[in-house]
């Protein structure tokens, strides 16, 4: 019970350490981390690693609307409406944009599942193969002619 | 796994290599003539895919297919693009020499801020009917390789001529006169 306790206290300590930080990024977002997450429309790199000219202007967009005090979603909203969801550089995680988050973990699933399933089956073949046929039972009569074989000889 | 299931699974693998195969070829051999970039280079006249977009200054949305029976000059430009501030001057000049005689020049602003190209507009002093395509849905329509890139059509809506990067004044007289003789 105190184990089940500790797990549970140590859980939302996580959460709660994970929470702030993304909070933090959401109300006070910086520069860098939204020229990582946004890309540039002519060249479809991400902005930090882009210097075209509409590269240097999104930068210098970014830089004014934080001075400004915008968060981070409603400054990734502004870019979406002038350019698209193309400029984000993963897909939202919603809509139909949704499929491309999940389809790979259901593939990943897939192909976990798919292995498995052949592994077990060749696991139990082979245990079926390496299993001792049973000796067949000898003929008495054999068996009696061969006992009065080894006689002689004792 | 019983003989039939895994038939069946053999065959759909084949299938789906095959498919993808045939989706390679067929891009390689047609892929290049599906945008107007390509169809001109192979010595068509294709027709200009139609749009309806937004009208950069003021309201209301100006439709590619309403100015048919007139030759068009479609330029694509930004305010970000260098080569486009040298050429607007003359693209503005040009179209008040011909704006009377069924020759209508059409500026689509691709990926810009739209308060951006507002302000070259006014810097340049831009009279000719812009059209703002922020997302850039007509730049893949188009093939359009870079900016600025200018497209004259002819009074039935075919592409006859094409520049990549600033025009200058025999370009222009050029791509018009082409323009107005296909009609």
């Amino acid at each position: 019970m105190r184990l089940a306790l500790a797990a549970l206290l140590a859980l939302v300590a996580g959460a709660f350490a994970l929470a702030a930080p993304a909070a933090a990024s959401e109300t006070r977002p910086t520069p860098a981390e939204l020229e990582s997450e946004l890309v540039c429309p002519v060249c479809e790199s991400t902005l930090d690693t882009s210097s075209a000219p509409i590269a240097r202007r999104m930068k210098a967009v970014i830089r004014q609307r934080i001075a400004e005090g915008r968060t981070k979603s409603e400054i990734k909203a502004e870019f979406v409406e002038q350019f698209g969801p193309g400029v984000l550089a993963t897909p939202p995680r919603s809509g139909f944009d949704l499929l491309a988050w999940v389809l790979p973990l259901v593939g990943g699933a897939a192909a976990v599942a798919v292995v498995g399933l052949l592994t077990w089956r060749w696991s139990r073949r082979r245990g079926e193969e390496a299993e001792p046929e049973p000796a067949p039972r000898p003929d008495p009569e054999l068996e009696r002619r061969l006992d009065a074989e080894l006689a002689r000889f004792e | 796994m019983s003989g039939r299931l895994r038939l069946g699974a053999q065959a759909l693998a084949v299938g789906a290599v095959a498919a993808l195969l045939a989706l390679l070829v067929w891009k390689v051999a047609f892929g290049s003539g599906n945008d107007v970039t390509g169809s001109l280079r192979e010595g068509r006249t294709p027709d200009a895919p139609v749009f309806r977009l937004a009208k950069l200054a003021g309201e209301g949305e100006l439709a590619l297919d309403e100015l048919r029976g007139k030759a068009v000059v479609l330029n694509f430009w930004a305010s970000w693009c260098g080569p486009c501030k040298e050429e607007t001057p003359l693209l503005e000049r040009t179209w008040r020499e011909w704006r009377e005689r069924d020759v209508v020049f059409v500026g689509v602003n691709v990926k810009d801020f739209r308060g951006d190209a507002l302000d070259f507009l006014e810097d340049y002093d831009v009279t000719y009917p812009n059209v703002y395509d922020g997302k850039g849905w007509t730049v893949g329509r188009y093939g359009v390789t870079g900016f600025p890139e200018t497209y004259f059509l002819d009074a039935r809506g075919r592409v006859v001529y094409r520049v990549a990067g600033p025009v200058d004044a025999d370009d222009l007289r050029t791509g018009i006169d082409r323009a107005l003789e296909a009609a």
